[in-house]
């Protein structure tokens, strides 16, 4: 056989090993923080956090209570300008327009900028209805568009198949779980960029808790998400970088697979680690 | 013995698991390193009853892989650990197998060494071999201790001896070559000598590959594959 037969055979190895990472698409930044300060009242909560999130990635923020990571998510959706004596410096630029910008309406960021919180939060209508209320105080009434959107979204949070009979029924009806996925469903039936995810998975048992995770993996199909949660594994398991806080400051951020099994700080190694510094 | 590595856990139950497991495999080094003392003694001087004893002694290290393998997983199961902790439980996987590997060409020493034992000439092969086992003993010892104090400062210049025992291999192997065409008569015997100088060359290798394993361990960056120079460029590059 001559090298040149050898070659032609020769296992194509750079695409088996490409099978096994994430996708190799450059990264698009689609938020980015920048030295962003924010106090409560007198007590300073973030220190000039500097942080970029990628388009259609999952960016976790991990870090031990009160270490502001919630605060810092909530500045996404400007979540923040409803808690009296905050202030806010530094600028954070979604697809590089500043939302803290005089121009910016609020009402049209969180369209933009979904959130779903820890504990379900279902409206106390049918589950027609929660996934239509967005739609609905956008003006669109057409029963049509209604119907189609409430079925894909309830198959976009994968709860389609277990309410399809019921939608008339109320969501309170629901378990804690399908009501977590029903607020999901309400979140992208306005078809928002991001989605913030504030411990969803926390208040849920350990099934409900994989279908979320395993929601939040086809989600980012189409969404940039950012989620808070204090379980690491779970962390781990569903993004794609990991942001480590610390005391409101951002100590480390990189890819989840390196900063689980190599952090670079000591700080973030204590931590992952369960060790006391 | 320094614990800064793997101590300081909130969970003081997860502290004594490592600590507990560090032991074991220091137990189970120990143990195989003694095998390879007693089997070589054996090989030189023909005694069958010492070499039973490393044959026994197996027994033990295979015993304790097991317990440590079994104690390794339950702890990925129950604490699913990360960063250093995540690599020295790894690093413990891999270190166990390569002294299983070890105990078991110890093992096959000895099974030469009785074989050669029952031969008319009780001659001494041991000059042959005493300056290279005398090698791989230092290696493994050296690797063992770098486990111990969970430290890779020197580390290459433990992999660097790998080089001399190759070299010591190949000139013992050409003697060997040269015996055989000699006197065919000595065919039989001296191929029970090569076997014996093979594995000892193997041992070798394997506690290289520990050297390697435990510079993962440290420093979260795979350098199989990799030749000496390149070994000792990598480390250098980044301060240890």
């Amino acid at each position: 056989m001559t090298a040149q037969q050898t070659r032609s055979h020769s296992i194509d190895m750079s695409s088996i090993l490409r099978g096994q990472q994430q996708s190799t698409a450059p990264n698009e930044t689609c938020i980015k923080v920048e030295n962003l300060n924010l106090f409560y009242g007198k007590k300073q909560a973030l220190h000039n956090v500097s942080l970029d999130m990628y388009r259609k990635k999952v960016t976790a923020y991990i870090g031990p209570s009160g270490c502001g990571k919630s605060t810092l998510l909530r500045c996404i959706n400007r979540m923040n300008d409803l808690v009296d004596h905050v202030t806010i410096e530094g600028q954070i630029l979604l697809d590089g327009e500043n939302i803290y910008d005089k121009s910016v309406k609020v009402a049209d960021l969180r369209r933009r900028v979904g959130m779903v919180f820890q504990k379900p939060n279902p409206f106390p209508k049918t589950i027609f209805e929660n996934v239509t209320y967005g739609l609905r105080i956008q003006g669109v009434n057409d029963k049509r568009i209604l119907e189609e959107t409430v079925e894909n979204s309830l198959r976009g949070a994968a709860l389609w198949d277990e309410v399809k009979d019921r939608l008339q029924d109320n969501a309170l009806g629901l378990s804690g779980g399908q009501q977590q996925r029903l607020v999901i469903a309400r979140a992208i039936a306005i078809e928002p960029e991001v989605l913030l995810l504030d411990e969803p998975a926390s208040a849920l048992d350990p099934i409900s808790t994989l279908k979320i995770e395993e929601l939040i993996n086809e989600l980012k199909e189409k969404y940039t998400i950012v989620i808070v949660t204090h379980n690491m594994q779970q962390a781990a398991r569903v993004s794609d970088y990991t942001a480590f806080m610390y005391m409101g400051e951002l100590i480390e951020v990189g890819t989840t697979s390196e900063l689980f099994t190599n952090p670079t700080k000591k700080q973030t190694e204590d931590y992952i680690t369960g060790r006391y510094g | 013995m320094d614990n800064s590595k793997i101590g300081h856990h909130i969970s003081e139950q997860f502290n004594k698991e490592l600590e507990d497991i560090r032991n074991k495999v220091l137990t189970m080094g120990g143990l195989v390193e003694q095998q390879i003392e007693l089997a070589i003694q054996a090989f030189a001087t023909g005694d069958a009853e010492l070499a039973e004893m490393v044959i026994k002694q197996d027994h033990q290290v295979d015993t304790l892989e097991m317990a440590i393998d079994l104690e390794c997983t339950q702890i990925l199961a129950l604490r699913q650990p990360t960063a250093f902790d995540l690599r020295l439980l790894l690093t413990v996987l891999k270190i166990i197998n390569e002294l299983e590997i070890i105990g078991d060409l110890a093992e096959r020493i000895a099974k030469i060494a009785i074989q050669l034992s029952d031969g008319e000439s009780k001659a001494n092969h041991y000059h042959e071999l005493q300056h290279m086992s005398d090698l791989v003993k230092d290696m493994l010892h050296g690797a063992l201790d770098a486990f111990a104090r969970m430290s890779i400062e020197d580390i290459t210049l433990i992999t660097g001896r790998d080089d001399n025992v190759d070299r010591e291999y190949n000139s013992i192997v050409r003697q060997l070559i040269t015996r055989m065409m000699e006197d065919p008569r000595n065919i039989t015997r001296t191929l029970n000598v090569l076997w014996t100088v093979r594995a000892v060359e193997r041992i070798g290798d394997h506690a290289c590959y520990i050297c390697e394993h435990l510079i993962f361990m440290i420093k979260g960056e795979a350098v199989r594959h990799l030749t000496q120079s390149e070994l000792e460029e990598k480390l250098n590059a980044k301060p240890l």
